[in-house]
């Protein structure tokens, strides 16, 4: 394991013996007098110099969360506050949620930070007031002279360094949105903080590199063109290996019907790369019209972790290439915060999307009348759209060695309502389907923890201790149904939740949905298949036995 | 504990004042005219101007917190309540919420077992506390309308026989007198002993549910225990709210203590978290229609941006591209 996370025992043995505001301690302490922390494990690197200089960011330079001069710029105190004063008027979201909350503690032990760790500091409302008491400090003109009645607060060198701190401990997952009375999104205001930070040089290396990479070579690996088609060919190879069929993907072809675009780590990362080839079986499958393009070949965006600006800038690639290459609509892949940026911004900051048709599905003429806007649409909507009109041939018991659930990723049902398409999927092509326990699933499901940019391996404790919750929900299914496959629909989950399971659930692997599509799927002239898209032997034999999904 | 009784101390403090200023120094006109009348006067302004310096300010995005199934393939059946993708199903989600606490009933228990192991159970304490509070406040606010009108309006009284049907004491008991107090007790109480909330919890949490408590108490003494004119009550405020002037005649005490606890909650009303009345019509996670992939939402501030096109691209590495043989717009 990760020299940056404690050994699980010992987190283990914290959990049950520290005194928590969770078990009831700590009642008599403010949680302004309490220090911030910073060690191995509960901080990520900060952007680098270079980094920051290709993307225009201030105040390059060489520092860490543990020094003690953080090198702050010049006048740091007016940049925050005239960058608050400005994102106050632009944002009504945060002028209400910072004004209106009542501190009703319903939030406070739904947060997946706040439950891993124990940290008041982690409570969403707590969370917020970091940022509420310096604005009742600067705005709301009574509250002024009510200091300490209102629990306003100077804004110091101490304050950034607590704001770095809990603002990265937020994976803006939203779930705390979902049960406050007022539906105050923390989400908005960890959005805005970030963006403080930002302005005087408080970063994060992890989200702010792959930014710089997206920026210049289409995705945040920094991948140039020619590997990227090599990447997706050695794919092809090894379908071809497995299965006997070729499939032919197609790179910045203009007139095609459909631009598809996914994660870039479902291109590059383990085991991202096997719902990869479940794509490239489907689309085969189906014969479908399609391009990949290496200019747009980030479905991720990670300006959504950093700036509105950035993440505006970061999608406009979307629109202007399917645009060039004249696609009729665009095609999706499996991502969490991608579908956050699609469905909820994409047309409002670089649409209107005119050149593009209201997408239809080639296969089976259904209107995406839900799209009609935007005009993109969910891979799982599509493939579930092909399931019921009894497309695909499917032969789910090539997945009966998996006992699977599913993650609801929290941009996609919390922020966006995909709820019964994937799970319509999954029931289609495996006979073992089981739920994790209500309270973490579908619109109160748990983040795996490491969303948000955050999934750095020097911020190993902080993600095993924010993945608890998820990875607790998932040890009950694996005690009472013996599941072994965590299927998700979202690149960073299938990035974050492996370590995830090897910490706490060893035995559990992460699958992408249309992984186990790919597996399932009966290819016309294909050989015998005896091997799923991992090269794990199949469970053919034992049909009949698994019946109980 | 300092943020319990100093607010508790200031709300006593209050209450003291119209008592000594009215018995001591009659000074019942300040307290039973003019200091109503500066109350009404900043609530209503404070609150519609809270109202509008909210409202000014853009939604730029359609940031729906979405708790169902979002309307997508004809067959899926959509959640309407808690993924609406209509203004009027949005509205029906915020009205939910308002008379309802729809959102406080899905509240959940977080407990850590030894395991270490997570367990989530239904709590719905304080969704019934805050229910049972906001809807006793209402129709205690409704009940009063009767000092306000000559012949007070049918649903009033109905009001009024509904909540004394018990028939308790004389003059008939309210059963909301006794859930406000319960309910108020439980929300003063779950902030000091719940150690999460006692750490959330600022001066101005415990404040005006103390100034409201103060509020109850001095009313219901009136009404059962320590007798004030109501006639002279009911003269006095229907003077008020035809814009007389007069002075109030011969009233108890307790009566102004009650009047002064008001106005202060009036004030403090606009500059408060107390806001939350308004806010939840506003918030955008819950009044939006998601709809934000079939209809375009206009954000007032956006502007064409700079970013780098598919010709920088292509500039930078169209010689790796021909070699890959991906297709090229320049030779």
């Amino acid at each position: 394991m990760s020299k940056y996370a404690p050994r699980k025992a010992q987190l283990a043995r914290e959990f049950l013996e520290k005194p928590t505001p969770l078990k009831g301690a700590q009642a008599d302490r403010e949680w302004w007098e309490m220090p911030v922390d910073f060690h191995d494990g509960n901080w990520c690197f900060p952007g680098k110099p270079e980094t920051l200089k290709e993307i225009g960011f201030p105040n390059p330079r060489k520092w860490a969360a543990t020094d003690e001069d953080w090198q702050l710029p010049d006048g740091w105190q007016k940049i925050i506050h005239d960058g608050l004063k400005e994102r106050l008027k632009k944002f009504r979201s945060l002028k209400l949620y910072l004004d209106a909350c009542v501190r009703c503690g319903a939030c406070a032990d739904k947060c997946h930070f706040f439950l891993g760790s124990g940290d008041p500091k982690n409570m969403p409302v707590i969370r917020a007031e970091l940022l509420r008491s310096v604005y009742r400090n600067d705005f709301p003109m009574v509250e002024k002279i009510l200091k300490g009645f209102s629990g306003s607060r100077k804004l110091t060198a101490e304050v950034i360094k607590e704001w770095h701190s809990y603002f990265y401990q937020c994976t803006e997952c939203r779930r705390c949105s979902v049960f406050c009375p007022l539906g105050i999104d923390t989400a908005e205001i960890t959005m805005v903080a970030r963006e403080l930070l930002n302005l005087i040089g408080v970063n994060n290396n992890w989200i702010l590199a792959p930014v710089a990479n997206c920026n210049r070579t289409g995705n945040h690996l920094g991948i140039e063109p020619h590997t990227f088609v090599q990447n997706i060919m050695s794919l092809v190879d090894d379908i071809e290996e497995l299965t006997g069929i070729t499939v032919n993907p197609t790179f910045n072809r203009k007139g095609a019907e459909i631009l598809f675009i996914t994660p870039s780590g479902d291109v590059f990362g383990d085991p991202g790369v096997y719902t990869m080839m479940g794509y490239l079986l489907l689309f085969h499958h189906i014969g479908l019209d399609y391009t990949i393009s290496t200019y747009a070949s980030e479905g991720g965006n990670f300006g959504l972790f950093t700036t509105n600006d950035m993440m505006k800038k970061l999608n406009a690639k979307m629109y202007h290439e399917a645009e060039r290459l004249k696609v009729k609509w665009i095609l999706g892949g499996e991502c969490g915060h991608m579908w956050r940026v699609v469905h909820q911004y994409m047309a409002t900051m670089n649409g209107p999307a005119d050149f593009l048709e209201e997408p239809v599905s080639p296969i089976t003429g259904t209107k995406f009348t839900n799209a009609a806007a935007t005009k993109m649409v969910h891979i799982a909507e599509f493939t579930a759209d092909l399931i019921k009109h009894g497309k695909l041939k499917l032969d789910p018991t090539r997945n009966n060695h998996l006992r699977t659930t599913f993650h609801d990723s929290c941009n996609v049902s919390r922020g966006m309502g995909m709820l019964e398409e994937p799970r319509f999927v999954l029931n289609a092509v495996c006979n073992s389907f089981n739920e994790m326990p209500e309270n973490t699933i579908r619109e109160k499901t748990f983040c795996c923890g490491s969303g948000s940019g955050i999934n750095a391996e020097e911020f190993m404790e902080m993600r095993m201790r924010g993945g608890f919750p998820r990875a607790n929900a998932v040890r009950t299914v694996k005690k009472q149904h013996q599941v072994n496959a965590l299927v998700t629909i979202c690149a960073i989950d299938r990035a974050t939740l492996p370590p995830l399971m090897r910490y706490w659930n060893p035995g559990v692997a992460v699958y992408g949905l249309h992984e186990l599509v790919g597996n399932a799927l009966v290819m016309e002239g294909e050989t015998p298949r005896t091997e799923d898209l991992r090269e794990n032997p199949m469970a053919i034999a034992d049909e009949g036995e698994d019946d109980d999904a | 504990m300092k943020k319990v009784f100093m607010p508790l101390i200031m709300v006593a403090l209050l209450a003291l004042i119209p008592y000594v200023a009215v018995t001591y120094a009659n000074m019942s006109y300040l307290f039973g005219v003019i200091i109503p009348y500066a109350a009404a006067f900043i609530f209503i302004a404070g609150f519609l101007w809270r109202l509008f310096d909210w409202l000014r300010r853009p939604v730029p995005f359609p940031i729906v917190t979405t708790c169902g199934q979002e309307k997508s393939l004809d067959w899926v059946k959509q959640n309407h309540l808690e993924s609406p993708s209509t203004r009027f199903g949005a509205a029906v989600r915020v009205l939910t919420e308002v008379l309802f606490f729809r959102s406080l009933f899905r509240n959940t228990k977080a407990e850590l077992h030894t395991g270490p192991e997570l367990v989530y159970a239904s709590s719905k304490w304080l969704w019934m506390g805050g229910l049972a509070f906001h809807w006793s406040l209402l129709i205690i606010g409704l009940r009063h309308a009767r000092f306000f009108f000559i012949e007070p309006p049918a649903f009033i009284t109905a009001i009024e026989h509904a909540d004394s049907f018990l028939e308790l004491t004389l003059p008939a008991f309210f059963m909301t007198d006794a859930i406000v107090l319960v309910a108020l007790t439980f929300l003063v109480a779950r902030r000091i002993r719940d150690a999460k909330l006692r750490i959330i919890s600022l001066q101005t949490d415990f404040f005006p549910l103390f100034l409201i408590g103060g509020i109850v108490l001095a009313g219901m003494g009136m009404r059962y225990l320590e007798k004030v004119d109501i006639l002279s009550i009911k003269a006095l405020m229907m003077g008020l709210v035809s814009f007389s002037f007069d002075a109030p005649g011969e009233i108890g005490a307790l009566f102004f203590v009650h009047l002064f606890l008001v106005s202060m909650l009036a004030i403090y009303f606009p500059f408060s978290k107390l806001m939350h009345m308004g806010a939840i019509f506003l918030s955008p996670t819950r009044n939006l229609p998601n709809n934000s992939r079939e209809k375009l939402h206009k954000n007032p501030w956006n502007k064409p941006g700079k970013f780098r096109t598919y010709a920088e691209y292509e500039e930078e590495f169209r010689e790796k591209m021909k070699k890959a043989g991906l297709p090229v717009e320049k030779d």
